[in-house]
């Protein structure tokens, strides 16, 4: 830990530091006791062939299989690996446990992390109170800045850039060394269904930290109206959606007496002339406390709340709705934002009168008591039920899921208030799941292609942001989904000219040995078939990361191989090479395009073409 | 599926294993270059950060601007400012001295600056604000697509033998990852360059690819990867390497310049580029922004050069082009405690093409005393930004009705500012308050 943060980045091989992670799951000593054993008769009786069923959970529950997982899940049982992956905590994962420990600014508490790694405004307004406190805080005729000022000041700049960084490479580590696929799976759904956009503001990616960590992680298998009041309380959700912002219309009564209010502004106002002879800061600070008491309700957190969060866009709310739910949720604030951006209740901007939603009334007064009930109905409002079985049978079934699959994972939500550990098991466990409808019938996401093919070929963990910055480049930028409804869950949003381009080359790239932490050689399957004949390459390849079964044609093309000194003779670049412009938004770590040096020849060919073919685009 | 607009893969499905690389790229070969429909073009460039508009086209002749601004305004033009002083357009605004090579396009008629224009939000935050001027609905967070994506949408893409040839180089981004402004269901490219465009394999391994997405499953993937063969065997006939800018035109030699040449490289190659976008950072000043030389003047220089030279390169096709540049929001009117100027409210734009009404200043000053300043420190506005690309969108690209492109605006074609030729005329021109 010490050295490696010395140290731009350290790969660490998989065989040695996961511990052998491919095959931890299906460990004798692990407590298996209560969960089903391997039920043979159940198992026959689904559409899907023995081989097929291992296959479908490792691509669905599971970001695809390493080395090793399709004999261990074979072994135990599909049933039972899969009620193993619904209980996260009986898997030990020593794996997913050191990739996570190696990200100093994720274990930190936020005011901690805003503290050591100031955002942008906090060091703009420490920079003007420095240069203020040599003058008489008017405007001063010229600034004069140090060189060490300067270059302080640009090293705390990029010091606060640490934590994108580290937020994005870990997102991909976990997901590729992690045993507890199902709960990276199901985070990366959840962080999507709650889309929060590190670039809104400076400390946004100082609020990701905690809402990764401590609002979605926990509650991915528990209750969902938990993990919703998780959301609603986050600085991320808060600040992301404006709510800490939002306060009561002028017209409104507030929780603090009007009298109050109106002598506060009578203070205000007598301070008012005085203030050109403030320093720019203070003078910011004073209008921002004005522009708070008059900037109204803003309705976008109540929006999306129901549209995104809870009911659907088609969860019979109105406009109405919406209005009165956003006039319950004033005063849902922050207390200073750069600086500690604590949850803050502010009665003296909540709307103290009595609405209604939903044709639920809240009598006038409650205060956050308001907000509380507001997520209560919420959460158990049937559409809610509906609109996230849909979603989530979306994610582990097809696009189109079967409407009896999604009317009873919505009993489960319903009969269980919202438990989502029961709710995914009854996805995961249906006949539907198992259907011959539902064999590759998913487009992968890029990260679910950059992590599945890092899987497959047992990739060393990359602890930089490189990885990430593939994702990116693949056009699935982490914590970079600007409007709050997500990245697609369906296959239409993710194939373009564009996207299909830039898969083909991540497969040309990674088949040359230039994307982080693989190196082919070290994949178990390559010194297998190394020395084999071509054709026995390719089944092996195929078997490796297809699954096997493709069609005559596909396995003819990957058959053909090429002349050697003629491919030499016009080999193309090949690789991964940073890329300034393409850095990804506002400090999360660099970009990459693809460039370099080195077709891959041989087998590494045979590997590249199967990575940029379309059977691995699906899931 | 009713979207792709450039399906081949039910001839080439049959083509199954037998398949002779040769045979494929003779069928490439004869494949003809498909022309844009109308020819018109509109590139937008996106000037991120927040450009400090009464820096840019400034107002030497409001008597508020140099109190304001004891340090960081930019001199009247006059012999003794000399080159530091404003290149005087109509003796009220006047432009940068770094823009000096705008200049002659404004003085040609074919360069108009709009002043006082942007988002009606009261948004501070350059995200929030970008957002909405690239969503295109101001104060609106759930709004998924772009504006230009819904341009895109609503003109209509060409059915395989239609008249119009398909191409999917209709809409292009020159950044490395698509824009909020054209994200959305209409099929756009996002490429950080034209190079990148390309398969990363040697021939007979990029053969071996296209061959994997042309058999199989007739699905969206198969589908879209046979497009993306053709397409880079399109912009691979277009050559563009093989390209040099003509009529002297002098790009700046940063990622910015490139990325315009490299517009213009499409524009010319008639590739049938509609939409083409490009941005260009480095305007949030708060700290030491200069005044005619200094921070803002170099972000000013590489931007005006820039643009002027997209222009000479274009030569006579800046008939059918238009180039529309735009900024999130402007920058406080007074000048802060460190030289430098904080998040503001009202902006300025440039439209720039062969039929624009130039030599003129369009959009309604509305001054900057104290009394008028939106929220007592910055220049308020008074033209809502999507008035001004309605316009564009109507005029110039021909798109009949623009309410799905802009939904919840409710100016109509009366709040228009006839900043083009094509535009039914009234009220041209600047009103001052």
């Amino acid at each position: 830990m010490g050295l490696s943060r010395l140290i731009p980045y350290v790969l660490v091989s998989c065989a040695t530091a996961c511990a052998g992670a491919a095959t931890s799951s299906a460990r004798s000593e692990m407590d298996l006791r209560g969960l089903p054993s391997a039920d043979v008769t159940r198992a026959a009786a689904r559409e899907q062939t023995a081989d097929q069923q291992v296959l479908q959970v490792l691509n669905r529950l599971a970001f695809g299989s390493r080395p090793g997982d399709v004999q261990a899940v074979r072994t135990m049982g599909v049933d039972r690996w899969i009620a193993l992956q619904l209980e996260p905590a009986r898997i030990p994962d020593p794996a997913g446990d050191s990739v996570a420990g190696h990200y100093r600014t994720l274990s930190l508490p936020l005011p901690t992390l805003l503290e050591e790694y100031p955002p942008n405004p906090v060091l703009r307004r420490l920079a003007r109170q420095a240069m203020a406190g040599g003058g008489a805080g008017m405007m001063r005729d010229s600034i004069r800045i140090s060189r060490e000022d300067s270059l302080e000041y640009a090293m705390m700049r990029r010091r606060s850039q640490v934590i994108g960084q580290e937020l994005v490479s870990a997102r991909v580590a976990r997901a590729v060394a992690s045993d507890r696929q199902l709960q990276e799976v199901l985070t990366d759904f959840w962080l999507n269904h709650f889309n929060v956009f590190a670039g809104k503001s400076a400390s946004m990616r100082h609020y990701l930290v905690p809402f990764e960590r401590d609002v979605i992680r926990p509650n991915v298998l528990g209750n969902f109206r938990t993990m919703l009041g998780a959301v609603a309380h986050s600085p991320a959700m808060l600040f992301y959606l404006d709510n800490w912002q939002s306060t009561a219309d002028s017209t409104r009564a507030t929780m603090v007496p009007q009298r109050m209010v109106r002598a506060a502004q009578r203070r205000y106002a007598q301070r008012a002339p005085q203030l050109s002879g403030l320093s720019s800061a203070q003078r910011d600070t004073l209008l921002a406390r004005v522009q708070q008491r008059r900037r109204g309700v803003n309705e976008n957190y109540a929006r999306e709340l129901m549209e995104l969060h809870t009911l659907g866009v088609d969860g019979g709310y109105t406009q109405q709705d919406v209005s009165e739910a956003a006039r319950i949720l004033t005063g849902w604030s922050l207390q200073q934002p750069n600086e500690l951006a604590a949850f803050r209740f502010n009665p003296a901007v909540h709307d103290a009168e009595a609405k209604q939603v939903l044709g639920t009334t809240f009598p006038a007064g409650q205060g956050v008591a308001e907000g509380e009930r507001l997520l209560d109905l919420l959460a158990r409002h049937p559409a809610t039920a509906t609109f996230i079985a849909t979603k989530l049978a979306q994610r582990f079934v097809s696009d189109t899921p079967p409407a009896a699959l999604v009317e009873r994972a919505a009993a489960t939500f319903r009969r269980t208030d919202g438990d989502l550990r029961e709710v995914v098991r009854t996805i995961v466990t249906s006949d539907e799941f198992f259907a011959a409808a539902a064999w590759r019938a998913k487009v992968k996401s890029p990260f679910e292609v950059v992590v599945s093919a890092l899987r497959a070929v047992d990739a060393g963990i990359d602890t930089t942001p490189r990885s990430a910055a593939i994702v990116a480049r693949l056009g699935q930028g982490l914590y970079q989904h600007q409007a709050p409804n997500g990245w697609p869950e369906t296959g239409d949003g993710w194939i373009n000219t564009g996207a299909i381009l830039n898969r083909i080359n991540f497969g040309m790239a990674l088949a040359s040995g230039n994307v982080p932490g693989v190196m082919l050689r070290r994949w178990p399957l390559y010194a297998e078939l190394e020395t084999l004949p071509r054709e026995q390459q390719v089944d092996g390849v195929v078997r490796g990361l297809l699954g096997g079964d493709v069609s005559a044609d596909m396995r003819a093309i990957l058959l053909s191989g090429d002349h050697p000194m003629m491919e030499r003779a016009r080999t193309q670049d090949t690789s991964v090479l940073p890329d300034r412009q393409a850095s990804m938004a506002r400090g999360m770590g660099p970009g990459v395009r693809f460039n370099g040096a080195g077709a891959p020849q041989g087998l590494a060919q045979i590997v590249g073409l199967a990575i940029g073919s379309p059977e691995f685009q699906r899931r | 599926m009713d979207r792709r607009v450039f399906m081949r893969s039910g001839a080439m499905a049959l083509v199954t294993m037998g398949l002779n690389p040769s045979f494929l790229r003779r069928t490439t070969f004869g494949m003809t270059l498909p022309k844009a429909a109308k020819g018109k073009v509109l590139i937008c460039i996106f000037q991120r950060g927040a450009a400090d508009a009464l820096n840019v086209v400034v107002p030497h002749g409001d008597p508020s601007y140099y109190a304001l601004r004891p340090n960081i305004a930019i001199a009247r033009p006059s012999l003794a400012a000399g080159d530091a002083g404003a290149l005087d357009l109509d003796g009220m605004f006047g432009l940068h001295p770094a823009l000096r090579s705008l200049k002659p396009l404004y003085d040609r008629g074919l360069l108009a600056p709009i002043v006082a224009v942007g988002s009606p939000s009261s948004t501070r935050s350059h995200f929030d604000a970008q957002d909405y001027m690239e969503s295109g609905t101001p104060d609106r967070k759930g709004t998924t697509d772009g504006w230009l994506n819904r341009y895109l949408a609503v003109s209509g893409t060409c059915e395989a033998g239609a008249q119009c040839a398909p191409t999917p180089f209709k809409a292009v981004s020159l950044t490395a990852q698509m824009p909020r402004i054209l994200e959305g269901p209409s099929p756009v490219v996002a490429m950080n360059s034209l190079d990148e465009f390309t398969v990363r394999a040697t021939g007979s391994q990029s053969d071996r690819l296209e061959a994997l997405y042309r058999t199989g499953r007739a699905d969206v993937i198969h589908a879209t990867g046979s497009d993306t063969f053709e397409a880079v065997k399109m912009l691979r006939a277009a050559n563009p390497q093989q390209y040099a800018a003509a009529n002297g035109a002098q790009y700046p030699v940063t990622d910015f310049g490139r990325r315009l040449r490299q517009i213009a490289q499409l524009v010319k190659s008639d590739v049938g580029l509609e939409v083409a976008f490009a941005d260009i950072g480095g305007w949030d000043t708060h700290v030491n922004q200069g005044g005619a030389t200094g921070q803002l003047a170099n972000r000013l220089r590489e931007f005006g050069d820039g643009v002027a030279a997209l222009v000479a390169d274009l030569g006579d096709r800046m008939r059918d082009v238009v180039i529309l540049t735009m900024t999130e929001f402007g920058r406080t009117a007074r000048q802060n405690g460190n030289g430098g100027t904080d998040h503001g409210h009202a902006g300025s734009m440039f439209v720039i093409g062969g039929d624009v009404h130039g030599r003129d200043i369009h959009g309604k000053w509305p001054g900057l005393a104290p009394e008028v300043l939106n929220e007592g420190r910055d220049l308020a506005l008074t033209t809502d930004f999507r008035a001004v690309f309605s316009e564009i969108v109507s005029t110039h690209l021909g798109g009949e009705d623009t309410s799905p492109v802009f939904p919840g605006f409710t100016g109509t074609s009366a709040n228009w500012l006839r900043v083009l030729q094509g535009t039914p005329a009234s009220g041209i021109g600047a009103r001052r308050g």
